[in-house]
């Protein structure tokens, strides 16, 4: 059996722990190369980012150059060459959310962390680091400005809700997700996202206030679809009418 | 005459925990399998025809038809080849904000609708390609597919009718691009996200060079309710030539931002009445209809019916109804910027209109929105964009143009203004959801 000699240490070979979890991504396709994807969330939970014996490893497993892997990796901003603090902090910035507010969201942050853009704070020894990061559209205007913590949702922040969020990262308070669960850190994240579940899918609501609103109108209304011809189904007729 | 709005996909996202099997299946969810087996895959499809059902991914095609194009039988050498679904479930238009919901909060209506779709074009394995960066919405898919499995409702003999399906959940990795369909296939193959030539068409070379449909989430979820209540009730919604309910979703300067669930055809102005109107003490200055992909429209709009047909006679799309809205506060320059920035970073480098295109539209619109230039930068940024539209590989840059256009069209003294200010007239404060009562003022 190979020992990892560490979490971000490139020396030596892959531990066979994560070996045997590649493979298994690999046999969830009908063709290899479609775990390629995954395998790279997965090369990231272990080790923090994508590294140079990641790709190596994919490519062994897969059969593939190792500069095809690369060309892979570069071409998708969810992958890190670069090292990746404890918490992904990512300001939405594309235009509903910047002018929302996501513009001076991501200035103020930047100067309370003291970071540019994709860059992390200094780890200050046993405490949180955050790598903070301007993200496009997150598919959540409805509760712009947005911030992404680990890519879990912090609707309708504020420049100061948001300084506060990043001081609790840093000193190590629980975080909730508005509409998720406890943030979790950015290599449990990757983790799931290679198809490794974590079992908190039943955390969190099921929908802000924002995803409510029809609905809501609708029922102080007592408006609906269409009644349906058989009994029980999906719709109510209209109570009254 | 139809109601106002007409909940069916967001029918239970109030539901204690909907997310689950059991609170779905308590509603009736899975019924519509029952339904399915007892017909031919062929008359599944032509129920789906019949419903009126149209693409809710942007372009509006129609469901059952793209269904219709799987061919079938042997190839011409004799060889079967696997069929295919693939669910976009890539979400990353700018505005675009409903299919990431309708997952959070019922995922088994997209793994319903997934099942009847794959009985009714013989596919027996279908992928949901999810963008990464939504992490909860992710563990609900994995969870509900895990739970379909437990159920009986995927594997192999579905409920002893012969069918067997695999539902693989695949998260993606950040790149808008990997939305557009073919460009998604190469990314699902574990390439870079670049679209491919067509012809062939993924219903006849897809993924893995088989037969292959590829469908929006909100078109695939709407499926299980079609063949519930059957292809009249569903087109007893909406209008002529755009049947049903869909999602429209509202966001920015409006008192109540979110999901509004309605019969298409439906206007903006009712939309925002529901809402409660826009951002009190403001007046409506420019939407999207459907994501900043498709042309801008002002306050004169507000009555246009939001149908594929009534958008499109506006000078728009109805694209992912993504209506997001803008106030008296906002500058149209600043905005368009920010999305052609968005575009230059998301191109995909495949072809040169748009990836030196965008790059050139970002310098000359940056420059304008300082106050530096002149007014014939104005007709350089047009002809800049009629070296892009149409010229290029994939609509990724037809959708670049748009905001550009439009807003030139609408609001070019604006831009004028830039120049003669020597810069941006606006305060972004003012426009911003915590604006102090000062600056609104
Ligand atoms: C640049 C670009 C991005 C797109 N992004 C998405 C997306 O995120 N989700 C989606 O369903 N369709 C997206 N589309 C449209 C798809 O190419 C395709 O038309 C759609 O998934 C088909 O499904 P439908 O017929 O059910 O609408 C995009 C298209 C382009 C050109
Ligand atoms: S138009 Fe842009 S995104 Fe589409 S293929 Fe060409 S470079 Fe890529
Ligand atoms: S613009 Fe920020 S989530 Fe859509």
């Amino acid at each position: 059996m190979t020992v990892s000699t560490g979490p971000t240490d490139e020396a030596g070979p892959l531990d066979a722990t994560t070996v045997a979890e590649l493979r298994q991504i690999i046999a969830r396709y009908p063709q290899s190369r479609s775990a390629l994807i995954p395998m790279l969330h997965l090369l990231q939970s272990v080790e923090g980012r994508v590294t140079a014996r990641g790709i190596e490893m994919c490519a062994d497993l897969l059969g593939i150059s190792a500069a095809e892997v690369s060309g892979v990796a570069t071409f998708y901003t969810m992958y890190k060459r670069r090292p990746v603090g404890t918490y992904h902090v990512g300001v939405c910035t594309n235009t509903l959310c910047a002018v929302m507010g996501g513009d001076a969201i991501f200035e103020r942050l930047k100067d309370h962390l003291d970071v540019g853009n994709d860059e992390t704070t200094p780890d200050d020894g046993g405490g949180a680091s955050i790598t903070l990061e301007h993200v496009e559209c997150n598919a959540a205007c409805d509760y712009a400005p947005v911030v992404m913590v680990n890519w879990e949702f912090m609707d309708n922040q504020t420049p100061e809700s948001a300084t506060r969020l990043v001081d609790d990262l840093r000193q190590g308070k629980e975080v909730r997700s508005t509409r998720g669960p406890r943030i979790c850190t950015w290599r449990e994240a990757e983790r799931v996202l290679a198809g490794f579940p974590d079992d908190r899918a039943d955390d969190g609501p099921a929908a802000g206030p924002a995803s409510l609103l029809g609905l809501r109108i609708a029922r102080e209304q007592g408006w609906s679809a269409p009644p349906t011809e058989h009994a029980g189904g999906t719709q109510n007729p209209k109570e009254g009418s | 005459m139809v109601d106002a709005l007409t909940p069916v996909l967001s029918a239970h996202w109030d539901s204690d925990r909907p997310w689950t099997l059991e609170s779905y299946e308590a509603t009736g969810g899975y019924s519509a399998l029952t339904t399915a087996f007892a017909l031919s895959q062929d008359d599944v499809i032509s129920m789906v025809k019949d419903s009126g059902l149209r693409g809710r991914g942007g372009a509006g095609f129609p469901t059952g038809m793209k269904w219709g194009f799987i061919p079938q039988g042997p190839e011409k050498d004799g060889t079967v080849k696997p069929h295919y679904l693939v669910v976009n479930a890539d979400e990353s238009e700018p505005g675009t904000c409903k299919d990431i919901p309708l997952m959070m909060a019922t995922p088994h209506t997209l793994v319903e609708g997934v099942i009847l779709t794959c009985y009714a074009i013989r596919a027996n394995h279908a992928f949901i390609y999810v963008r990464g960066e939504v992490l909860q919405v992710v563990r609900r898919l994995q969870r509900a597919v895990q739970e379909a499995y437990l159920a009986g409702h995927l594997g192999t003999d579905i409920h002893g009718s012969g069918f067997d399906l695999d539902v693989t959940v695949h998260a993606g990795a950040g790149a808008y691009i990997c939305g557009e369909e073919t460009a998604l296939l190469d990314s699902l193959e574990g390439r870079r996200g670049q679209p491919r030539l067509r012809p062939p068409f993924p219903a006849v070379a897809g993924l893995y060079a088989a037969p292959t449909v590829i469908n929006n989430v909100e078109s695939i979820a709407s499926v299980p309710c079609i063949v519930r209540n059957g292809a009249d009730w569903f087109a007893s919604m909406g209008t002529e030539k755009s049947k049903g309910m869909t999602l429209y979703s509202l966001s920015g300067h409006v008192a109540r931002p979110g999901q509004l669930e309605a019969p298409l055809g439906i206007t903006l102005r009712q939309l925002l009445d529901l809402a409660g109107g826009v951002r009190e003490g403001h007046q409506l200055k420019f939407w999207t209809p459907g994501g900043s992909s498709t042309p801008i429209l002002t306050d004169e709009h507000l009555d246009v019916p939001l149908d594929y047909e009534g958008v499109g006679a506006a000078g728009s799309m109805l694209g992912t109804k993504a209506l997001q809205i803008f106030d008296d506060t906002t500058c149209v320059v600043r905005a368009v910027l920010r999305w052609t920035e968005f575009y230059k970073h998301e191109s995909c480098g495949k072809c040169t209109p748009c990836r030196e295109g965008t790059w050139w539209l970002v310098q000359t619109l940056s420059r304008l929105e300082q106050g530096r230039g002149e007014e014939s930068d104005l007709e350089a940024l047009l002809d800049q964009c009629d070296n892009i539209l149409g010229r290029s590989f994939c609509a990724l840059a037809d959708g670049a143009v748009s905001p550009i256009t439009s807003s030139i069209q609408y609001f070019r003294q604006e831009y004028v203004d830039h120049l003669e200010n020597g810069g941006c007239p606006f305060d972004p404060a003012r426009s911003t959801l915590f604006a102090p009562a000062e600056a609104l003022a």
